[in-house]
């Protein structure tokens, strides 16, 4: 066994190059397309991306999740320094639920519909520990009481139809947690639900990751969710990742024309220029395109107000801050306010 | 004289019997679970539209947003409760049978997939005696063109077209009977921001171009504050607060109101520190008595518990269902 790499042992997970593909008729595609990022012990990571980027692949691609006709094509998954692609069977099978969870956004695919919540909860701890029932039984309700579910005693004997949508993603999200995972992946889990309760649970994830010291990686397609609530933000489009910075880089000054195009989009983004009520929002043009059929160079300049012929080829991995990348021939200078003149969309 | 408001919504009451969904149904089979009661989805609702108006509806899942529009639209009778069309009953008025029209969150779901979108958008036109065969590719095409996209799309099929594509069909097609109100059933909740954008700018020209009115029904308070003059606010089945658009987005002045906003994500990158609402939506089949916001209520006193708060003028224009301001009123 080799030695993990001293910077390892800060980065609680170490993605490079990861790639997963689908073979289909019309030959492969490429879903999740050379990512790379890393993620600190209880940090907060956002991947955000809208409908088909390719999110839930790379959350299911870091569990070795895909079933086929999808196959993990290459790259590196290091967990604490381990590399855990080409990890027999087994090894995942003890990974899973214990040091590594998922949230799915359907609770029901955690949940055992015919099963008691206290069975499923002390069966998921017997399965990774050495305890006793009542010791476990012990670790159900203290998860169920951190997850902010009011009469836990009560909810550990109910089964999963007595609880209402919010209470049984609630209950996903504890035994996700029932076993102080150290990388948690949780894609869209709030998508579906009220803000009332979205925020509820926002609170204590954010709580449990400063506490406990998990890292947690959070899809979505919901740019504001990442706002009040990621360290750093990864930007999804057409499988690969087109800009990563701290939150507020990417937020506050994106360099891709694709993450600005999309603030730009948004109908706080109209308010934030002064925009009077009915005034026309600014779309990204177009529509993202199939991954059977993308555009050669950046699959975004058929859309982007800045290409030009030097986009054809592949874009360069531009740095404009440090710590904040994107994949651009043209990115956006830094501190191009957000809500600036439409000018400095132009192509230059 | 006032002119009469376009649409008038007195006094509606909407119940529905059991719908239990497939967890429910597993659960009374096997005897855990008694018969569900029954849902009271609107609970003497008032609202009013006036001609050129966006109305927006918002409220959390199960608040009866949908109940409401439909009711709005005449595809569902209510138990008890009028509706008035330029202030006469509407059953006695013909234009308002295609005078209003709905435009669905997902239209692939109420586009059949067998008929292509020519046929689609001719259909209604056509049972209504608006136009006649010859004239029909003319027609599709001006629609077509109306919603942005080129009139060829009228030989393809629903599914042959992206999800912000399928929306301006399903749009086109309620047009098409050139109706007078639009009640829109989240219109935008599926697509992306970046394709939403297009179709909320779709609304907003069509209104200018056409005079046409909304119901605007969303769960998404930017899209509401973006696109409509006043708001209902809907909390299990009753209007907690009625304004405008600005001053409730400015000043909310019922708690529920109040919460909501304080709930909802903003794009401000600055690690938030969220503080929820306590408690849960309680279920509709059992609302608390008095208030139904009063079990999460920050403010809740005695008489919340018990009486039922009208909903009440706390400003021009304003109105809002809280003891506190007939308190303070
Ligand atoms: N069996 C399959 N064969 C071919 N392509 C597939 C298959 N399953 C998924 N894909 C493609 O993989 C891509 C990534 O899908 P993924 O589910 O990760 O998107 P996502 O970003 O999670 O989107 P959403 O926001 O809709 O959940 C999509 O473009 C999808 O079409
Ligand atoms: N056909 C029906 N049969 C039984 N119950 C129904 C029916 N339609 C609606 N309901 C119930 O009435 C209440 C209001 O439902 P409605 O669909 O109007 O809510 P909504 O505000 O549109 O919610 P959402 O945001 O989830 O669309 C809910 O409790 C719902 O379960
Ligand atoms: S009536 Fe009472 S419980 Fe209801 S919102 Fe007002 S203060 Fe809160
Ligand atoms: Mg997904
Ligand atoms: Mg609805």
């Amino acid at each position: 066994m080799s030695t993990p790499a001293a910077q390892d042992l800060q980065t609680l997970l170490r993605v490079e190059r990861l790639t997963t593909r689908f073979r289909t008729r019309g030959g492969d595609v490429t879903a999740v397309n050379e990512l790379s990022f890393e993620l600190a012990a209880g940090e907060i990571l956002g991947l955000v991306g809208e409908s088909g980027s390719g999110k839930s692949m790379t959350g299911y691609s870091l569990l070795d999740l895909v079933d086929p006709p999808g196959y993990i094509a290459g790259g590196s998954v290091r967990l604490r320094g381990r590399e855990l692609r080409g990890l027999p069977a087994k090894d995942w099978q003890a990974l899973r639920g214990d040091r590594i969870a998922m949230i799915f956004q359907d609770p029901m695919l955690t949940l055992n519909p015919v099963l008691r919540i206290d069975t499923q909860m002390v069966e998921t701890v017997l399965a990774h520990r050495r305890l006793t029932r009542a010791e476990a039984l012990h670790r159900a309700h203290a998860a169920l009481v951190r997850v902010g579910i009011p009469a836990a005693g009560e909810r550990l004997r109910s089964y999963p139809h007595q609880l209402s949508g919010g209470m049984r993603q609630r209950v996903a999200i504890a035994i996700a947690l029932l076993n102080e995972p150290d990388l948690i992946i949780a894609d869209e889990p709030t998508t579906a639900l009220d803000v009332t309760i979205q925020a509820q649970i926002l609170y204590e994830m954010q709580t449990l990751c400063r506490e406990a010291g998990a890292g947690l990686i959070w899809i979505t397609h919901d740019l504001s969710v990442v706002a009040g609530l990621a360290d750093r933000v990864c930007v999804m489009y057409a499988g690969r990742i087109v800009e990563q910075g701290s939150t507020a880089q990417v937020l506050e000054s994106p360099a891709h024309p694709y993450t600005r195009g999309l603030l730009d989009s948004t109908p706080a983004a109209a308010l934030a220029r002064g925009h009077r009520r009915g005034e026309a929002l600014r779309p990204i043009p177009g529509a993202a395109p199939p991954l059977a059929a993308l555009p050669a160079g950046c699959a975004f300049h058929p859309r982007c107000a800045r290409a030009d012929e030097q986009c054809l080829p592949p874009p360069p991995q531009a740095e404009p801050a440090s710590g904040q990348r994107a994949l651009c021939w043209h990115p956006l200078p830094p501190g191009a306010a957000l809500s600036g003149p439409a000018a400095s969309l132009e192509a230059p | 004289m006032n002119t009469p408001p376009l649409l008038a919504l007195r006094g509606i009451h909407k119940h529905f019997g059991p719908r239990p969904d497939w967890l429910e149904r597993l659960g009374m089979h096997l005897g855990w679970l008694p018969p569900p009661a029954r849902v009271q989805a609107l609970d003497g609702v008032d609202v009013e539209i006036g001609a050129g108006e966006v109305l927006g509806l918002v409220g959390e899942s199960g608040s009866g947003k949908s109940t409401l529009g439909r009711v709005a639209a005449g595809l569902l009778r209510p138990e008890h409760g009028r509706r008035l069309w330029r202030g006469a009953e509407i059953d006695a008025t013909p234009v308002a049978a295609h005078g209003i029209q709905m435009v669905f969150q997902d239209p692939s779901a109420s586009l059949n997939p067998r008929m292509r979108v020519g046929e689609l958008i001719a259909e209604a036109p056509r049972t209504h005696g608006l136009i006649t065969r010859a004239a029909q590719a003319e027609y599709v095409a001006g629609l077509l063109h109306q919603v942005g996209l080129d009139a060829g799309a009228a030989g393809r099929f629903a599914h042959q077209f992206s999800g912000g594509q399928r929306a301006r069909i399903g749009i086109a097609r309620a047009l098409a009977v050139k109706p007078a109100l639009l009640v829109c059933d989240e219109p935008v909740a599926a697509l992306d921001v970046s394709v939403q954008a297009q179709v909320l700018n779709l609304f907003g020209e069509l209104r200018g171009r056409l005079g046409l009115t909304y119901l605007f029904i969303s769960h998404d308070l930017g899209v509401v504050r973006h696109l409509c003059d006043r708001v209902a606010i809907l909390y299990l089945g009753r209007v907690v607060e009625l304004a405008p658009a600005d001053e409730l987005f400015a000043a909310p002045a019922h708690p529920y109101t109040q919460a909501l906003l304080a709930d909802t994500p903003t794009l401000k990158a600055e690690k938030k520190h969220f503080v929820a609402i306590r408690g849960e939506l309680p279920s509709p089949l059992a609302p608390p008595p008095g208030c139904h916001f009063h079990p999460r209520c920050p403010r809740a006193f005695a008489r919340c518990r018990e009486e039922r708060p009208a909903l009440r003028e706390i400003a021009p224009g304003r109105h809002a269902a809280c003891h506190l301001h007939e308190a303070a009123g």
